[in-house]
């Protein structure tokens, strides 16, 4: 089990970690767009494409909430070892993982202050299936309209409608992964 | 190569920058603060830009630097050098050509398309910064959308001027929330701010704040009903390459006062002149040794 823990991580960090980062900003970018991550091998049940952005983004600076089944002791240890972030409750965290359904409620989270709207938690959720089809997506990054497969509405319609205070959402799916931030608005497909 | 860590900067502070970066995707034309470092080359000479670039740059890019739309010009070359010595990425003056340009006050002529980001150096990233030197006070100004002041400056301009005499760093609001410096760029350059297909983002490595514009954002160029917005640019035609719709640097070409104007986004004029179009004062184009 620890050989695991130590391994799984970028074999060159700075390629590796330059280009995740720059699939995870397009797909910030650009909600609705599907990214590929590569390079990250986290434990189970962490996905691919979550593993590279804990790898990518997360820090001594960064605490991180792992939410449900992703709260386990081989997780722990392999964020502990490759990032050296510390794991929190909600209300601290800059970084939460999980299912949507054990990350909510959605309330618990930092959304900003009105001085300082960047304050706010990034989460991080892990999907069964993540498809550019379901709900309509409009706003900043989107050229007319684009779709996403998001778990639900309302929730992400209250977030936007707090603009600029608010959560910003990336979406996992094995190596996949799409991005959602405060600024788009969500309608049912 | 070797000697240097991938785009020079550690990986705990490209973390620490990347994730500024996201924030100020998520709300467009915030400022968010970040822990800029020391690079080597003075401020004022791109830090910000720098980092911001060194956080995104990857392997396979082709990189443009620029300086007042010259890929020629000492802040351009030495930049365009550090990332070759340091990131190893290959380089290119061609605007069509670049994944990843880094540009001094200036949008290249050439529209810009998705598979391309644009980075801006900024000196001074807050809009209201002249009007009132407090940084307390400013970011109370932003979070209550508390613009009235930034009105009254451009409405003194009209009163004293006749027209709105800001000529760069025009103020814009973005997305109809915040009020952004869209950096020292001409106002001519301001409609290109939006709804443009690249990624912009914006580095202050001094002021220690990262700001962007997402792909085909809304940005629109403060003005009033009766005194509208113009993007002005001087009234002649490019002396080399003919241009007529293209910024235009002066410049001063004898002891007499004599002067022409002149491209200044040199790739565009270089494009130009190979394309068979001439100026005025224009030699026929003949190919650089590369």
């Amino acid at each position: 089990m620890e050989v695991q823990l130590l391994s799984g991580g970028f074999a060159d960090a700075p390629v590796e970690g330059a280009r995740v980062f720059r699939a995870v900003m397009q797909a910030m970018a650009r909600p609705g767009r599907i990214e590929r991550l590569e390079g990250a091998r986290p434990p189970a049940p962490m996905s691919v494409a979550a593993g590279g952005v804990a790898l990518t983004l997360c820090g001594p600076d960064t605490p991180v909430h792992l939410a449900g089944a992703l709260d386990c002791a081989e997780l722990r240890g392999w964020l502990a070892f490759h990032t050296g972030a510390p794991v929190v409750g909600r209300e601290a965290a800059v970084f939460a993982f999980g299912t949507w359904e054990a990350l909510l409620p959605l309330s618990g989270y930092a959304i900003g202050t009105p001085d300082y709207p960047d304050r706010s938690a990034t989460l991080v959720v892990e999907m069964d299936r993540l498809e550019a089809a379901g709900m309509r997506l409009t706003g900043p990054g989107i050229a007319g309209m684009s779709a996403l497969s998001l778990p639900e509405v309302t929730a992400f319609r209250a977030n936007a409608a707090r603009f600029p205070l608010g959560l910003d959402f990336l979406f996992c799916c094995g190596d996949r992964l799409a991005g959602l931030p405060r600024t788009t608005r969500v309608e049912a497909g | 190569m070797s000697e240097y860590n991938f785009a020079y900067l550690d990986e705990e502070t490209k973390r620490m920058i990347r994730r500024a970066i996201l924030k100020a995707l998520a709300i467009p034309g915030y400022q968010v603060p970040f822990a800029s470092r020391e690079m080597p080359m003075p401020y004022g000479w791109g830090t910000g830009g720098v980092q911001v670039t060194a956080a995104c740059l990857i392997p396979e890019d082709r990189l443009k630097v620029i300086d007042q739309g010259a890929d020629d010009t000492t802040n351009a070359v030495s930049i365009r050098q550090f990332f070759e010595k340091t990131a190893g990425v290959a380089v290119t003056e061609e605007t069509a050509r670049a994944s990843l340009i880094q540009t001094r006050h200036r949008i290249p002529e050439m529209p810009l398309t998705e598979d391309q980001i644009l980075v801006y150096q900024v000196p001074i990233p807050e809009p209201l910064r002249f009007l009132e030197p407090r940084e307390t006070e400013t970011r109370k100004m932003h979070a209550l959308e508390e613009y009235g002041l930034m009105h009254v400056k451009l409405y003194e301009d009209i009163s004293r001027h006749g027209t709105i005499s800001t000529a760069y760093a025009y103020p814009v609001r973005v997305e109809g929330r915040y009020v952004m410096d869209p950096s020292p760029i001409p106002k001519f350059d301001n409609p290109k701010l939006s709804d443009c297909p690249a990624i912009q983002l914006f580095g202050a490595g001094r002021e220690q704040r990262i700001y962007a514009l997402p792909p085909y954002s809304r940005v629109v160029s403060l003005d009033f009903e009766d005194h509208p917005f113009e993007a002005s640019k001087a009234d002649a035609d490019c002396a080399l390459c003919g241009a007529g719709d293209s910024y235009l640097d002066e410049v001063i070409v004898d002891d007499a006062g004599g002067r022409i104007f002149v491209c200044s986004d040199t790739d565009h004029c270089r494009a130009r002149r190979a394309a068979g179009h001439l100026g005025a004062e224009g030699a026929p184009y003949e190919e650089a040794d590369a």
